[in-house]
């Protein structure tokens, strides 16, 4: 019965959300207010039936009823009920369940919320949400439902993919899709003002929270993703440009790119076009993604098993999403005046650069990842682009952009003097160079990259520092003064400080991690030692125990620095007992130089066992980068201006100077 | 400076980064893209030492040997010919005889150094070239689509 309940719920949003994407749309052409008030309750439908359906699978999982399919293809009665859960959306049609979930979600919230928009605008855009929707609903009625009944019923389940249960991925797929989802926001307001010929402040401020918010989340989901294949896949790495992981950075990319072009729309009424162009990017990019993952055209752990009925669907979806978009955006686009003019050397050229330099890294990421595909149907041969391409496009690009990143938010909108800003600063420079110089004596073998990559880490930092002491006027007003203005800084402009900051942090985390990481592999044999990075791995050997629903085999290595113990390490090996299949459990010491981490393998005849030991310099600094950032875009998301709504024609006061990104 | 003006600036800035882009990428592609075979290719097409490729079949049945220092042999079959691999490290967790397999790595002497195993994450999913190679060499069992 449950079943049938949220079936029948999924049908029904369907047929709302086809009288929310048509009705409100006519009724704002002809301006029928009437008609145009249809979107909000309907949007709020959207969401109550949605939250049903979803709520159903979820009963299902969490009882184990195995007369549904897609039950017992991913879960079993011993699973953990965390992972029970986690299970609804850790296979194809739950994850799109998800989607559509979080899609009504947004709809609804703009419904709840946006009280003070144009109707007209709101009307268009829940309309355009809709059509998103209904899409998505045929797609998963007509291919993927997740409710489909299997007879006879099977005793039990097959089991969630081991290496899917794990809690940083149990919340990974959610936040993901709360970013990839989050900018259908900034794509049907896109659409919505395109319909109506017009853009202005009102529409970016409108526009700007949603996309921060998907920004935040799809930070969040990336680095969690990132941060799972760290511990779980035990290569010691954590981005390999795969595929999928392309697949969410290309709008992140787009997104970051937004959420700079937008600041200048609200701030200085110019670029619209290519604000409203990257907003249909950065949507494209998260359905690119989708179709991507879930089509199985890549090789990858979400490629689940395929129908090439989904992959046809979710193309299809796809052309005709951005084909009609673009060709919307080709017709209307010039009707979109700005009225703001600036010199290439101002604060509005160094987001366009930045801007630039993203769609152009979008770009490259983009090719890399798609030629394997096109190759392929030209017939060209099979082959793949593996990260050897990645970091020879990817780094180069995001040297001048991180070099500018510190210049942009001194200069000031209209027009800047460069030579000023590089003036300001100079010991940004300093910092930079000490900084290279104190690496290349620390790690003189390393790569040379290395050092720019630490160079760029403390330019940015130092750089955005000086960026904030400039706007609170520190040494040159009194104290007392400085402290006031820190107190009173808006709560975007910390966003952009902190975000920049937690870049800078990330940056020298990641080259840390890059450059300089120790790896050793080797046959051990209980009461050996090896000397990694100068941490002595001693093996002390292995012991057996049982999880919920898996056995361990657990290695454990004590590690001593010059005779001083430092920490003991677990590496766990784990059976599932279902599916009889393995998982790693890299044991990892977090420090603040750098992680070290051990993984154990196979048992060898002679008794000994393959060991991988690891040291990855700085990897913390990643994170905690990650995070900062993550803290960042929520902060500048509760500023004030974001509820107030339209703006005033003037800023309150040349006192709190204008908030960068 | 006018409209039309500010615009050929960002046009001309525009140009420069994708023209250092693609020339980024073009050189990239030249030196790392990495190509995939099957046993039957590699035998086939006469592959010179040293160069990267992929490598993707079957692991034999009754292949696997595991040898001091952390080293694996084992053999990949496309079922029609089959070629030695030598490994060092860990193997992934789903690396099983009889399953599908690609490594990476360079041919050395009739022996393929793999310096990177990938095997595929979820046993339900086999990889799509090796599906096609083993339709290729005749041997496909799954289900036509």
């Amino acid at each position: 019965m449950t079943a049938e309940i949220g079936h029948f719920a999924l049908i029904l949003a369907l047929l709302v959300a086809v009288v929310q994407a048509t009705v409100p749309l006519i009724g704002a052409h002809k301006g029928r207010q009437a008609w145009m008030a249809v979107a909000r309750p309907a949007a709020i439908t959207q969401f109550g039936l949605l939250a049903v359906a979803f709520g159903c699978l979820m009963q299902l999982y969490i009882t184990s009823d195995f007369s549904v399919l897609n039950v017992v293809m991913n879960s079993h009665t011993d699973k953990p009920l965390l992972y029970k859960i986690a299970g609804v959306w850790g296979n194809h049609e739950g994850s799109l369940l998800l989607w559509v979930l979080i899609l009504s979600l947004f709809g609804s919230a703009v419904a709840v919320f946006g009280a003070n928009l144009p109707p007209g605008l709101r009307a268009r855009a829940l309309a355009v949400q809709a059509m998103i929707a209904v899409g998505f609903y045929l797609f998963m009625l007509l291919t993927s439902n997740p409710f489909e009944r299997v007879f006879p019923v099977p005793i039990n389940g097959r089991d969630l993919n081991p290496l899917l249960q794990d809690p940083g991925l149990a919340i990974h797929p959610p936040m993901l899709y709360l970013g990839y989802v989050g900018f259908s926001m900034a794509f049907s307001f896109a659409i919505a003002a395109l319909i109506e010929g017009r853009v202005d402040a009102a529409w970016a401020r409108w526009v700007r929270p949603w996309t921060l918010a998907a920004w935040c989340f799809l930070t969040g989901g990336i680095a969690l993703g990132s941060w799972w294949a760290y511990y779980e896949l035990g290569w010691g790495g954590w981005w390999f440009w795969d595929p999928v992981e392309n697949a969410s950075f290309m709008p992140w990319l787009a997104g970051t790119a937004l959420l700079h072009s937008s600041t200048v729309v609200e701030k200085r009424d110019t670029l619209k076009g290519w604000t409203i162009l990257l907003a249909i990017i950065a949507f494209s990019l998260s359905l690119l993604g989708t179709f991507l993952v879930r089509s199985g055209v890549l090789t990858s752990v979400h490629a689940f098993a395929t129908d090439p009925a989904r992959g046809v669907f979710i193309l299809g979806l796809l052309i005709v999403v951005i084909g009609g978009s673009l060709a919307l955006f080709a017709w209307r686009g010039p009707a979109l005046v700005s009225t703001g003019l600036f010199k290439p050397v101002s604060r509005e050229g160094a987001l366009l650069f930045n801007n630039l330099v993203l769609a152009t890294a979008a770009a490259a990421v983009l090719l890399g990842t798609l030629y394997p595909l096109l190759l392929d149907a030209i017939g060209g041969g099979k082959v793949s682009v593996g990260p050897p391409f990645f970091n020879t496009v990817f780094i180069p690009l995001m040297i001048p952009m991180i070099i500018a990143m510190a210049i942009g938010p001194i200069l000031s909108w209209k027009r800047a003097d460069l030579m000023t800003a590089v003036n300001k600063l100079w010991l940004a420079l300093l910092a930079a160079l000490v900084a290279m110089a104190v690496v290349s004596v620390l790690r003189s073998e390393g790569p040379l990259l290395g050092i720019i990559g630490i160079g760029l880490a403390a330019w940015l930092g130092a750089g955005t520092l000086i960026e904030l002491t400039g706007r609170i006027r520190l040494f040159r007003a009194p104290l007392g003064e400085s402290l006031g203005r820190l107190r009173g800084m808006p709560r975007a402009a910390w966003g952009m400080t902190l975000g920049h900051l937690g870049l800078a942090i990330a940056i020298a985390g990641m080259t840390g991690a890059g450059a300089w990481k120790v790896e050793s592999i080797q046959s051990m044999k209980p009461g050996e030692t090896v000397q990694v990075a100068g941490y002595d791995f001693a093996f002390e050997g292995v012991k057996s125990s049982q999880g919920p629903n898996y056995s361990i085999v657990e290695g454990t290595f004590n590690v001593t620095q010059n005779g001083k113990p430092v920490v003991t390490l677990n590496a766990e090996k784990r059976v599932y007992n279902v599916s009889s299949r393995p998982t790693t459990e890299a044991g990892i010491h977090t420090m603040f130089t750098g992680d070290l981490y051990a993984v154990i393998g196979d048992e060898e005849d002679n008794g000994g066992y393959v060991t991988r030991l690891y040291f990855n310099p700085l990897v913390v600094w990643m994170w905690a980068g990650v995070l900062l950032m993550m803290f960042a875009g929520t902060l500048s998301l509760t500023d004030r201006r974001h509820r107030v709504g339209a703006p005033k024609k003037h800023q309150p006061s040349a006192a709190t100077a204008p908030a960068g990104a | 400076m006018k409209r039309k003006h500010k615009r050929l600036t960002f046009v001309f800035i525009a140009m420069l980064l994708l023209g250092a882009a693609s020339a980024l990428m073009l050189s990239a592609f030249e030196e790392n893209i990495v190509f995939f075979y099957s046993p039957t290719d590699v035998k086939e097409k006469k592959l010179t030492d040293g160069k990267r490729i992929r490598l993707g079949g079957l692991v034999e049945e009754g292949s696997v040997k595991k040898s001091d220092g952390a080293i694996v042999m084992f053999r990949i079959t496309d079922l029609t010919t089959a070629l030695a691999v030598s490994y060092k490290g860990i193997l992934p967790d789903l690396f099983r005889e009889g399953q599908g397999v690609i490594a990476e790595g360079k041919l050395q002497g009739g022996v393929f150094k793999a310096d990177e195993v990938l095997a595929k994450h979820d046993e339900t999913y086999m990889p799509p070239e090796i599906a096609e190679a083993l339709k290729k060499s005749g041997q496909w069992k799954g289900k036509e689509k």
